[in-house]
This record gives structure tokens, C-alpha cells and sequence, in this order.
């Protein structure tokens, strides 16, 4: 039962193995940064169920309610800036490709390496 | 309140303010000066801020006025500022003299774009160095990474674009590794103030999340680092970048990622996990050991001279994370005093390229033969740097190879490998730099009836590099010799730096 009560700790690893292996065994540059991304998002999923407190509602202090049991905020915060973190790597990340779709006339990794080492 | 106690945030709004602003300008003149400009104050900024912790020991700020560990807090020691220093001095040299090799490199209307990017990955570099917050340090970093792959991607040939898909994955990698790290070290302590995390982690029972994010720390930080066998991003993207930026990326980049390692290592987990000296010891040493002989025996048989100084840099990053391996005060110092001493010699090698590649052809060994008639002062500060670089005495890296071979004479049997293993690629430095030497000096060109070559051979300074590019290598080339002969300043600065992480151990 502990096993199962983690399940969203399951989901992130799990995720983030999708992730790598997308990075480090798909030749398609594409198909490479939808792998990062994926990793990425696992470790949103770690920050927020990190900020969850059993029982504990959002944190905005209400008048009249006193004893109320908020979550953690924090990891929310921090988690916002790593989401634009990551979105501005994989925006920059896909304008790079499309420049080297336009130089090389593929993106496949293989293909790519085969035409640097015809120069 | 004095606008010196202002000093640690103004290191990273002074760039950061000019990057908006450079991007607006219109001409490269104007864009160059204007972060040329920022860049110097910078620097001034990273000098002052040495006189203070000299003054004061330990400088912090915190932001927004919340105090600590509430608000982010910057802090600053003698770590911090020999960083600063690096950064900032490595982009000050290289923006001052690179105005010609960028203006080759770049075209005209995406020079201010360019220079607003350089001006972002400065401010990320600056940023790490001053905050004394983990999770700032991860925002930082990929500023400065992702400004870093957009100068990456600005090179002339379009395999710089390979090269930054590249550097943009494994570094996101990495990145994304430390940021799960702090996460994990967060969620058992709840704070992300380095001092603060060093406290609270002494009250956690359940070890095994720390231990984990030891793990995931060390391993996503060695790939920023390209330590080897993380190292494969590293010489495709200093080969392909523009010649100025590799200057400013070989002498700080991997070592700003050295320095969070070492300062998370020591600060937060030596104290706080039973044995995790040994543990540290035993991962880092043998992988620095294996970066140095293998880097090296690729450089000894490279034949693009980029690329040769780019492996040279990965058995270079080898050096410093030995004597960091060895975890006592000696090695740790020999390991600040190499970053410093390395980014030297290695930026005015990396300038000296910059150098080259204005005039001929290309930057493979066989393009740049007999190559000293036509640019004598060039080559004979190349002279000097590379001595630097294999540590000849009389020059900065003579210092730090001693520093580190004394300190891993004290090392015991373990120590007298590291000694081997110094000496021997010290050797192979000899070898690649000789290689280079002997085709400046003594290769034939191999177009001699080159119309060009017959009409400098008559004069012979002719093709020297730009005045203010030579002016850039020679000081940077004097520098290597003042400190290889006036250590004292270094020295020190890297004891007190050592000093300020040993108080961390038990």
C-alpha cells in the first residue's frame, strides 16, 4: 500500500526515464527535444506534489478562518519560473532546428553527421 | 546606505540592464561599445568587491531587503570574487580586442542581438558567482546557458548549429538533474539558502533523499562542467562557435559550473552525510584522472587547433578536479589557483586563434605554417601562453601545477598516481603545444608563390593582427608571466577561497 500512496512519486520516475531515453535513442531531433520536454515536465510533477500537505487547502488567508491547514506555496513558485525556464530552452531549442532543417535539409542525427563528415 | 554595500547586486544588474539596451541600438559600433562599456564596469565592480572580502571577509546582500533565508541573500567570499574576476575579466578582454573577429564572424544587423546575448550570458555567469541561493543558482544558469547557446549557434559555419542542438540537450540534462537535486534536498529540509541547507540538514534523519541528491547534483553538474565522460558537448561547441566567444566560454563557463559543484558539495553535503568524502573522493578522482590522459592524448594527435585546445581543456577541467578530489586545503587551493591561471593562458591561446584565423585560410595546423614570418609578435606571445600551458617556469600554470603536485605528494600512494598522471600530461602538453610551434616556426607554406605571402615577406609585420587584438593577447600573455613570477595575489586568494570550504568540513 506505501508503494501504491507514492504513485506520483511512480510517475515522475517514470516519466523521466521516457524522457531520456527519447533524448539519447531517438536520431530525430525532433522527437529529441519532445523527449527533453517530457523530462522536463517530470520534474514539475516532483515540485508540485512535493508543495501537496495532506488536508491543506490553497494558501490564501481567509477572514474567520483560523487553524486552516494550507499547502506549501513555494515549490509552486519556483516550480513557475522552472516551467519558463524550460519552455524558453525548448522554444530556442526548435528554432535551432528549424535552422538546421533549412541548412542541412534534414533533421535526423544521422543523416546530419553524415554530411559533416563529407566536408 | 552606501553605494558600495550596493557592489554584489550591481555585478549582475550592470549587464543585465545593458542587454535590453544594446539590443535597441542600431549599429554594431554602438552595441559593441555600449556592452564593451558594461562588460569593463563589470569588471571594475569584480575588482572592488576583492578589496572588500579582502577588507571584510565575507560580503552579503540581501535582496529586496528580506533578510536571509526568507529572501534570496547574496553572498560573497573569496570563491566568489576569484570567479568574478574570471568571468568578467575573460569577457572584458575578449569584447575589448574581438571587435574585428566578431565583425567577420557576424553580420551587420545581428551584431547588436549578439552582443545583447553575450550581455545575458555575462549576467548569468555574474549571477551564479554571487548568489548564495540554490535555487537562483539553477535560474542563473540557464540564463547564462541559453544566452551561451545562442552565441554558440552565432558561429560562421552551419555545423554550429549541430553543435548547439548538442550543448543545448546535454546542458538541459544537466540542469534538469540539479534542479531535481534541489528539489529533493528542499523537500527535506525546506529551504534553499546554502548556509541555511547546511544547518537543517543536520536535523534530518532520513538520509537516503540527500544521498540521491548528492547523486543527481554531482552527475547533472559534471555535465555542465563537461568533465569527462561528460565532455562530448564540449569541443564541437568551442570549434564552431565565433573565435571571441569560445575565448569567453573556455575561460569561465566550465568552470562557473565547477565552482556550484564544489560549493554545493562542500557547503551543504560534506558536513551533513557520514562518509561522503570518501564517496566524493572516489568518484571524482578516477574520472579526473581519465579527462586528463584522455584529453590529452586526443589533443597530442588533433589536427584542427580549436579543437586541440578544447580537448587540452577538457584534461585542463581534469587538473582542477583532482586537486579538488583530494579534499584537504592544499588541493583545493591548487584547484582555485589552476581555474584562475588555466582561464588565463587558455582565453589568450583561444585570442591567438582569434588572431590567426583574420588571416589565413583556416585553423588547421598545416593552414597556419611558417605562419610566425608573417606575424612574428602574435606567435612569440603564443610563445608564452603556451609555456603557461605546460607549465613552464616563470609562467602562471607552473604555479598551479606545483600547488598541485605538493599537494598530491601528501596524498600518499594515491597521490604518487596523481603525480604520474600530472607529469605524464604535462609531457603530452609539451608535444601539442610543440606541434603547434614547430609548423608557426618552421613549416613551409605551402602556397609559397601566394601573392599575398610574397608581399608580406618583404614586410614582415604587415599582417599582424588588429592593434587592439594583439594589444588584448600580449596583456593577457604578460599577465601569465607577472603571475607566474608574483604568485602572491592567486595564491592567497585561492588559500583564503580553500579556507572558507574546509570550515564546512566536521
Amino acid at each position: 500500500m506505501e508503494i501504491l500512496g507514492l504513485y506520483n512519486y511512480w510517475v515522475f520516475v517514470v516519466l523521466l526515464m521516457i524522457g531520456l531515453y527519447a533524448v539519447i535513442a531517438k536520431p530525430n531531433l525532433m522527437k529529441k527535444l519532445l523527449g527533453l520536454s517530457i523530462f522536463q515536465a517530470a520534474v514539475f510533477l516532483l515540485y508540485i506534489t512535493m508543495d501537496k500537505v495532506d488536508g491543506g487547502t490553497a494558501p490564501i488567508i481567509q477572514p474567520g478562518a483560523v487553524d486552516q491547514l494550507y499547502s506549501n506555496p513555494l515549490p509552486q513558485v519556483l516550480i513557475l519560473t522552472a516551467i519558463v525556464v524550460g519552455i524558453s530552452t525548448i522554444a530556442l531549442g526548435l528554432a535551432v532546428v528549424v535552422r538546421i532543417f533549412e541548412a542541412y535539409g534534414t533533421i535526423e542525427d544521422d543523416e546530419i553527421q553524415q554530411a559533416d563528415t563529407r566536408e | 546606505m552606501s553605494l558600495t554595500s550596493q557592489l554584489p547586486a550591481l555585478q549582475v544588474v550592470v549587464p543585465m540592464l545593458t542587454a535590453p539596451m544594446v539590443m535597441l541600438l542600431r549599429g554594431s559600433s554602438l552595441a559593441w561599445a555600449a556592452a564593451t562599456a558594461a562588460s569593463v564596469m563589470a569588471f571594475c565592480i569584480a575588482i572592488a568587491l576583492t578589496l572588500g572580502v579582502h577588507d571584510a571577509g565575507v560580503l552579503t546582500y540581501a535582496m529586496g531587503g528580506w533578510p536571509a533565508p526568507f529572501g534570496i541573500e547574496l553572498r560573497i567570499d573569496a570563491f566568489n570574487v576569484l570567479l568574478l574576476l574570471i568571468t568578467t575579466g575573460a569577457s572584458s578582454v575578449a569584447l575589448l580586442s574581438g571587435r574585428f573577429s566578431l565583425a567577420r564572424d557576424l553580420p551587420e544587423d545581428r551584431q547588436p542581438l549578439f552582443y545583447a546575448a553575450w550581455m545575458v550570458a555575462l549576467t548569468g555567469l555574474s549571477g551564479i558567482a554571487v548568489t548564495g541561493d540554490a535555487f537562483n543558482v539553477f535560474v542563473f544558469m540557464e540564463i547564462s546557458s541559453l544566452a551561451g547557446y545562442i552565441l554558440v549557434a552565432a558561429g560562421p559555419d552551419r555545423r554550429a548549429l549541430t553543435a548547439t542542438i548538442k550543448y543545448l540537450v546535454m546542458g538541459t540534462i544537466g540542469a534538469t538533474f540539479y534542479l531535481i537535486g534541489v528539489g529533493l534536498v528542499y523537500m527535506m529540509t525546506g529551504t534553499l539558502n546554502f548556509a541555511d541547507m547546511e544547518v537543517r540538514l543536520a536535523e534530518v534523519t532520513d538520509r537516503a533523499p540527500i544521498l540521491l541528491a548528492a547523486g543527481f547534483i554531482t552527475v547533472g553538474l559534471a555535465l555542465k562542467a563537461a568533465v569527462f565522460p561528460l565532455h562530448f558537448w564540449l569541443p564541437n561547441a568551442y570549434h564552431h562557435a565565433p573565435h571571441m566567444v569560445t575565448v569567453f566560454l573556455a575561460a569561465c563557463a566550465t568552470k562557473v559550473a565547477l565552482y556550484v559543484l564544489l560549493r554545493f558539495d562542500f557547503v551543504v553535503f560534506q558536513g551533513n552525510l557520514v562518509g561522503h568524502m570518501a564517496q566524493y573522493a572516489g568518484f571524482l578522482a578516477p574520472l579526473a584522472i581519465l579527462g586528463i590522459l584522455v584529453g590529452s592524448a586526443i589533443a597530442v594527435v588533433e589536427g584542427h587547433l580549436k579543437r586541440l585546445l578544447a580537448y587540452s581543456s577538457v584534461a585542463q577541467i581534469g587538473y582542477i578536479l583532482l586537486g579538488a578530489s583530494f579534499g584537504d586545503m592544499a588541493g583545493l587551493s591548487a584547484a582555485f589557483t589552476h581555474m584562475f591561471n588555466h582561464a588565463l593562458a587558455k582565453g589568450g591561446l583561444f585570442l591567438v586563434l582569434a588572431a590567426f584565423a583574420l588571416r589565413t585560410s583556416g585553423l588547421r595546423l598545416r593552414d597556419v605554417a611558417g605562419l610566425a614570418h608573417r606575424m612574428p609578435l602574435t606567435c612569440a606571445a603564443l610563445l608564452i601562453l603556451g609555456a603557461s600551458l605546460v607549465g613552464i617556469p616563470g609562467t602562471a600554470g607552473f604555479i598551479s601545477k606545483w600547488l598541485l603536485l605538493s599537494a598530491a605528494f601528501q596524498q600518499g600512494p594515491l597521490g604518487m598516481v596523481a603525480v604520474v598522471v600530472v607529469v605524464l600530461s604535462s609531457l603530452a602538453a609539451v608535444v601539442y603545444v610543440w606541434k603547434i610551434v614547430e609548423q608557426l616556426y618552421f613549416g613551409e607554406p605551402e602556397d609559397v608563390s601566394d601573392k599575398a605571402a610574397t608581399r608580406t615577406q618583404a614586410s614582415p609585420f604587415k599582417s599582424e593582427a588588429p592593434a587592439m587584438l594583439l594589444l588584448g593577447i600580449w596583456v593577457v600573455a604578460l599577465a601569465n608571466i607577472y603571475f607566474g613570477l608574483f604568485p602572491g595575489f592567486t595564491v592567497s586568494l585561492s588559500e583564503s577561497a580553500a579556507a572558507g570550504l574546509m570550515s564546512h568540513l566536521p
